[in-house]
């Protein structure tokens, strides 16, 4: 038994594998690729030497966000630490490279297999490398752009880094959960996160579902057969989605404005009404849906005239011989067969609009202001963060909603997971 | 019964044109209401006239001619942006999309369910976090800085469009090629490209405009108003207190939403036709 472990352990592959554990780069010398090892031992102290320093204070500095005052500043600390992680994470993804590259050339060299020339093994490391060339520079854009961004924010939330506690000056702390327990806790973050939240909900829900009804409404409409001339139809109904956003959007809080817009001016005024779209937040919220549904809808409208061509016509011809009524084939085969096909897509209009930014803080603000609260009274959760971030400072609460909204866009995410993956059953992939 | 069911289909039809008519008033009135604003004398919003008395386009010269205007600046840094971002995307997102449809690899399976979450999050969440990076690297108040957000933020949507895409190419061109002798980049260069040229047209177009519509990052990357683009330029044309400018907006937005409009509408079935296969074969 005891001579058997020693037997395995003398095996040569683990021989070289435990030797590139200890020093990367010996296990290939072991196994006589002297070239490979050479260049990986460079490679293993050059990143040593590099990077010791700055790994070093960085995660010390993600621990601790320093210590001295006016001296050490907490948010260039931090920052340094995720880098360090980052550039950490690297260096073990090579370092086990190392490890299994020995171990595969020592069981190749079992098998008797010759070393091969240093041409060949450049071929074969291009060929293995290959997938991993191609995704580096995109990969590297994405985690500094993206991930390591939506790294910072979420450690934001459980410091207490605000207008009053700010670097250089003051020093951060780690603060576990106190802001998300303040948010629904504290009464004036309390009042104002339940109604920016549920007005929210309302939004995404009421906004996206109106332009995706409309979107299909037409988009039946026009596909009818009696109608005529539907290529001049589907432009002009497209429009809106042509014309870009912002400019709309301007143009919309113009046209509500109540004293020199159109609407007030123009059109109310014939019945003799005057409607505050802009300082009572009910008609600003009216007034946003009824927006957000005329710049949303040509893309659903687009999509489902796209789709409803491909229903197969031989559906409708049985559904014909067995006597189905209008309402019937909408509901059996083109609703079920327009959703199949465009279900993800629309699962992203609720995601956008979840976030739509754009429209909220370009048509007022998120005006009006609303007594007793920090936030307007349209503010949407993202609108919302951009004035605590940009505005006010509070960096720290804006950072624990911005975590709260992740999680909600994890469900919408999660749905498209689930889309996917039944596509993948039916084997796409 | 049969001149019943003709009627019945006549007042239907009629009753769809009509509704269509509506949906053309609703749309084309806030269209046709900037235009006109665009060509009313002067900036005295309460004496702006649907059908103006004597047109002019005072605004429009005043764009391109007055030494005040940066008009033409922010036209060329949107250009600039424009371009760069749209050729960088392609080059960006084909390359991991090539990896992610043809190879296997470690990490590819949660990779693109990484993709699939990351392009849900919207790019201010990460702001204060973009903003002090670009400020350590010097790119703040910089279009190259901007562009780089860009490059960055669209990878994990297009990648999973062009992934998609890519899957629809049958394997066996590229595995007849590989017999042919053809290296990895040889088949991603003369069989992936040139037949997944709708998607990476979309691709292009799609990040081609994002510049010109996009105002939420201009606004916190660049402060100087020779950097401007033209999102973030116009806006302050509204939204300074001191110049409540709308006509003069309006001459200035209609120069940008014509060509994208045009673009747009040109271009819009290889849109639809790119998203719904990358999307829903991804």
């Amino acid at each position: 038994m005891a001579k058997d472990d020693r037997q395995t352990l003398k095996k040569p592959r683990n021989i070289a594998t435990l030797l590139s554990i200890l020093v990367p780069g010996l296990g290939q010398i072991y196994n006589r690729r002297f070239g490979k090892g050479l260049l990986l031992f460079v490679i293993a102290v050059s990143f040593l030497v590099t990077f010791w320093d700055y790994i070093d204070i960085g995660i010390w500095g993600l621990f601790t966000l320093g210590t001295i005052p006016r001296e050490h500043h907490s948010i260039q600390l931090l920052i340094q630490g995720f880098i360090s992680v980052i550039i950490l994470v690297f260096g073990i993804a090579i370092y086990l490279f190392n490890v299994k590259d020995a171990r595969r050339d020592a069981i190749a060299r079992e098998h008797g297999k010759p070393n091969p020339g240093l041409f060949r093994a450049m071929q074969d490391f291009y060929d293995r490398g290959f997938p991993y060339f191609m995704i580096l520079p995109g990969l590297l854009m994405l985690i500094f752009i993206v991930v390591l961004p939506l790294a910072f924010m979420i450690s934001l939330a459980f410091t207490n880094y605000d207008q009053y506690n700010s670097p250089p000056r003051k020093l951060l702390d780690w603060v576990g959960f106190e802001n998300f327990v303040n948010l629904v806790n504290v009464e004036i973050w309390q009042d104002t996160f339940f109604n920016v939240f549920t007005w929210t909900i309302v939004w995404t829900v009421v906004a996206t579902t109106l332009q995706i009804a409309l979107g299909l409404f037409l988009a039946l409409l026009v596909n009818d057969k009696r109608i005529k001339f539907k290529r001049m139809i589907r432009t002009v109904l497209i429009l809106p989605w042509a014309v870009p956003a912002f400019v709309s959007i301007l143009i919309f809080s113009a046209l509500f404005n109540p004293t020199f817009g159109a609407i007030n001016r123009d059109v109310l005024s014939q019945f003799g009404m005057m409607i505050p779209w802009l300082s009572d937040p009910f008609w600003a919220k009216v007034a946003l849906i009824m927006i957000q549904t005329w710049l949303g809808f040509p893309f659903v409208f687009a999509l489902f005239t796209g789709v409803l061509q491909s229903v197969p016509a031989d559906m409708y011809e049985a559904a014909d011989v067995d006597g189905g009524t209008r309402l019937q084939k909408f509901r059996f085969i083109t609703l079920p067969h327009i959703l199949y096909a465009t279900a993800p897509l629309l699962i992203m209009q609720y995601a956008g609009n979840f976030n739509n930014f754009n429209i909220i803080y370009l048509f007022n603000q998120g005006e009006p202001a609303v007594r007793g609260q920090s936030a307007g009274g349209t503010d949407i959760l993202i609108s919302w963060v951009y004035k605590l971030t940009f505005e006010t400072n509070n960096y720290n609460m804006a950072a624990a909603i911005t975590i709260i909204m992740g999680l909600m866009v994890s469900i919408f995410a999660f749905f498209q997971f689930r889309r996917t993956a039944a596509f993948k059953e039916e084997g796409r992939y | 019964m049969a001149m019943n069911a003709k009627t019945k289909s006549k007042i239907e039809v009629t009753l769809i044109y009509l509704f269509l008519a509506v949906m053309f008033v609703v749309i084309a009135y806030p269209l046709l209401w900037t235009i006109m604003m665009s060509i009313n004398p002067g900036t005295n919003m309460l004496v702006t006239k649907m059908i103006p008395d004597n047109p002019t386009l005072e605004h429009y010269l005043w764009l391109f001619t007055d030494p005040g205007s940066d008009y033409v600046i922010w036209y060329k840094n949107s250009l600039m942006v424009a371009f760069a971002n749209a050729t960088g995307s392609v080059v960006l997102t084909s390359l991991i999309a090539y990896a992610f449809s043809r190879y296997h690899f470690i990490g590819k399976k949660y990779g693109l369910y990484t993709f699939l979450l990351l392009q849900m999050f919207p790019a201010l969440m990460g702001m204060v976090a973009l903003y002090i990076l670009l400020s350590t690297i010097g790119l703040i108040d910089s279009l190259v800085g901007l562009t780089l957000i860009y490059l960055g933020g669209q990878i994990p949507f297009n990648a999973w469009l062009v992934k998609g895409y890519f899957d629809t190419i049958p394997k066996e061109l590229d595995e007849a090629a590989k017999i042919d002798g053809a290296g990895h980049l040889k088949i991603f260069w003369t069989i992936m490209l040139p037949l997944a040229k709708p998607i990476l047209a979309v691709v292009a177009l799609f990040n081609f405009m994002a510049p010109f519509m996009d105002f939420l990052l201009p606004r916190i990357v660049l402060t100087s108003p020779e950097k401007y683009t033209l999102a973030l330029g116009l806006f302050n044309f509204i939204n300074d207190q001191f110049s409540n400018n709308f006509t003069r907006f309006s001459a200035g937005a209609i120069l940008i939403a014509v060509p994208i409009a045009l673009v747009f509408l040109l271009l819009q079935r290889y849109l639809i036709s790119g998203l719904t296969s990358g999307a829903t074969k991804g």
